[in-house]
């Protein structure tokens, strides 16, 4: 059964976005609740799973009905299922995982947003099966939380000297050594550290560089010369 | 296997009732008729607008109908893990339904004159649901309305810690409009009246990381120990038997930047929040308006005295 699923598409959609074509540090999207929702590992993980499931389901869904989309109203019809996912989904944390709904407020509702979805849905489920449109949109999710994991640990572990709530380094202010770095807690270091992130993954794969899309030109020797 | 065998049985069973139908066939051959068109087309446009606005409002309302009981739930205990919060009772790990039966007691006040109203459950009476209800709520005139909630229920139900039969805090329920929202939440003062002991706010859509911080636990510290109401310089006699007519008007409100301790004054005045100055505004607004007469304040004259507050 299992051979049947997995066929080498599949295995490509789900494993791909993982590294080699990871949604945030190659195509460069979701970054906003990348930002917002991981200054604590706990959040990072509900916003995670909550995308993957998204993305996976509403791909599947466009997927189903991609012969039959009007293109006039292509993004519409795709906004339309994101959406009711996206509402399904808060009110889920509401009734299951309050506390979390909470200190998430607006991103899960952001999440209809969020261009991971769209961009799946407009550049995957709508030319391919619904199977693969759906390990598309898990794989891209796990892509997604992959990097927010990583992101989220280095934040809360620097900036709270805690893991999903645990200590892990005891704070100056409770007669412990570690100094707690504030800036950790600011969504600005969520950009440094998702900029050293994608730093060394394209130094791990120098294919992933961007062409130079322009060259400087070097000024010849003698010209302008004010010094 | 069998699993999928059983399901195809179920499938044949459905799809022969309804092959049955009249209305199915006749809804089959639309169906068929629309899926045959060009997908362009404005009928199966419109027509598939339509069906998927169906399939998701209904995909939606029933979501939303079958989680509510328990989203109701979930906002009553947050409810009483604010109160318990705010009246710094709140332990790890303890049971809320249960400590907050113990300790705290509900009690409805009528806002014009300041009195218990022994006569309705205090336990079902529901102040938010009043105000929006026009027999138990009245309106607010435009000029004293500097909380912008147009209407305010004329019973409030406010909630007691005692120990030893003495109240030890009096937690005020507190609402108003900041920047994007009706910021709802509770004050506890001391038995003074006078005094804050605490304030939170269990339910706002403030910016979050802005406006959003007025449920940082940092930023509500700041307000322990602040005075609501003006006092004249002469120090009060002793504690909660100051005479009404003592206090002036609610002054407590958030400035600007931080709060200077060594300023006369500093003891009416809070840290705004940074980024946020019209979920400041709003929070000022509110505080002042619900500690007005319009507000609590006949109530908390009557707190006061020795006489206490009549029921």
């Amino acid at each position: 059964m299992s051979a049947v699923l997995l066929n080498d598409e599949t295995k490509k959609v789900l494993i791909a976005p993982l590294i080699n074509d990871n949604p945030i540090t190659l195509q460069v999207l979701g970054i906003c609740s990348a930002l917002a929702v991981t200054s604590q590992m706990s959040t990072s993980l509900i916003m995670a799973l909550a995308l993957t499931l998204v993305t996976a389901f509403s791909s599947a869904a466009i997927s189903a009905i991609r012969n039959h989309i009007p293109s006039s109203i292509r993004i519409i019809v795709q906004m339309t299922i994101i959406a009711s996912l996206v509402i399904v989904v808060d009110q889920l944390l509401k009734a299951f995982a309050y506390d979390v709904s909470k200190q998430l407020s607006v991103f899960v509702g952001l999440i209809i947003t969020n261009c991971i979805v769209m961009g799946r849905a407009e550049g995957y489920a709508m030319k391919n099966p619904p199977l693969e449109s759906f390990m598309d949109g898990i794989g891209n999710g796990l892509g997604y939380s992959l990097i927010l994991i990583i992101v989220a640990f280095f934040r809360e572990t620097l900036g709270s000297g805690k893991l999903l709530g645990f200590e892990v380094f005891k704070l100056t202010k409770d007669g412990g050594w570690y100094d707690p770095n504030g800036l950790m807690l600011l969504p600005p270091s969520a950009f440094f550290i998702i900029g050293l992130i994608i730093w060394s993954v394209r130094q791990w794969k120098p294919e992933q560089n961007e062409k130079v899309e322009f060259k400087i030109m070097a000024i010849a020797h003698g010209e302008g010369g004010h010094h | 296997m069998l699993k999928c065998e059983q399901l195809k049985i179920y499938q044949d069973k459905i799809c022969g009732a309804l092959d049955k139908c009249e209305h199915y066939q006749k809804f089959k051959v639309y169906r068929d008729k629309i899926l045959a068109l060009g997908n362009d087309s404005l009928e199966k446009t419109i027509a598939i607008a339509v069906a998927l606005c169906l399939v998701c409002a209904v995909l939606v309302s029933f979501s939303a109908v079958a989680l509510k009981s328990l989203q109701v739930h979930n906002k009553e205990l947050d409810m009483k893990k604010n109160i318990l919060d705010v009246a710094g009772l709140l332990q790890e790990d303890s049971n809320i339904d249960s400590e907050f039966s113990d300790k705290i007691e509900a009690k409805i006040v009528n806002l014009e004159t300041g009195d218990y109203v022994e006569d309705i459950n205090a336990a079902e009476y529901d102040q938010r649901k009043a105000a929006k209800d026009p027999a138990l709520s009245v309106a607010i005139p435009k000029n004293k309305d500097i909380a912008h909630i147009r209407v305010k229920a004329k019973l409030a139900k406010v909630f007691l810690v005692k120990e030893s039969g003495a109240i030890k805090s009096i937690i005020l329920p507190v609402h108003g409009y900041g920047l994007w929202s009706t910021l709802y939440g509770f004050l506890s003062l001391d038995a003074d009246g006078q005094t804050v002991q605490s304030i939170s706010f269990y339910d706002q859509q403030e910016t979050p990381g802005l406006g959003g911080e007025v449920v940082n636990p940092k930023w509500r510290a700041l307000w322990k120990g602040k005075k609501v109401y003006a006092e004249s310089n002469q120090p009060s006699a002793e504690k909660g038997l100051i005479e009404s007519a003592e206090m002036g008007e609610p002054a407590l409100s958030l400035i600007k930047g931080v709060v200077d301790n060594a300023k006369p004054g500093s003891q009416y005045q809070v840290d705004g929040l940074a980024g946020a100055s019209l979920t400041s505004t709003g929070v000022t607004n509110l505080v002042k308006y619900w500690m007005s007469n319009e507000g609590f304040a006949p109530y908390l004259a009557k707190v006061r005295t020795v006489k206490g507050v009549k029921s």
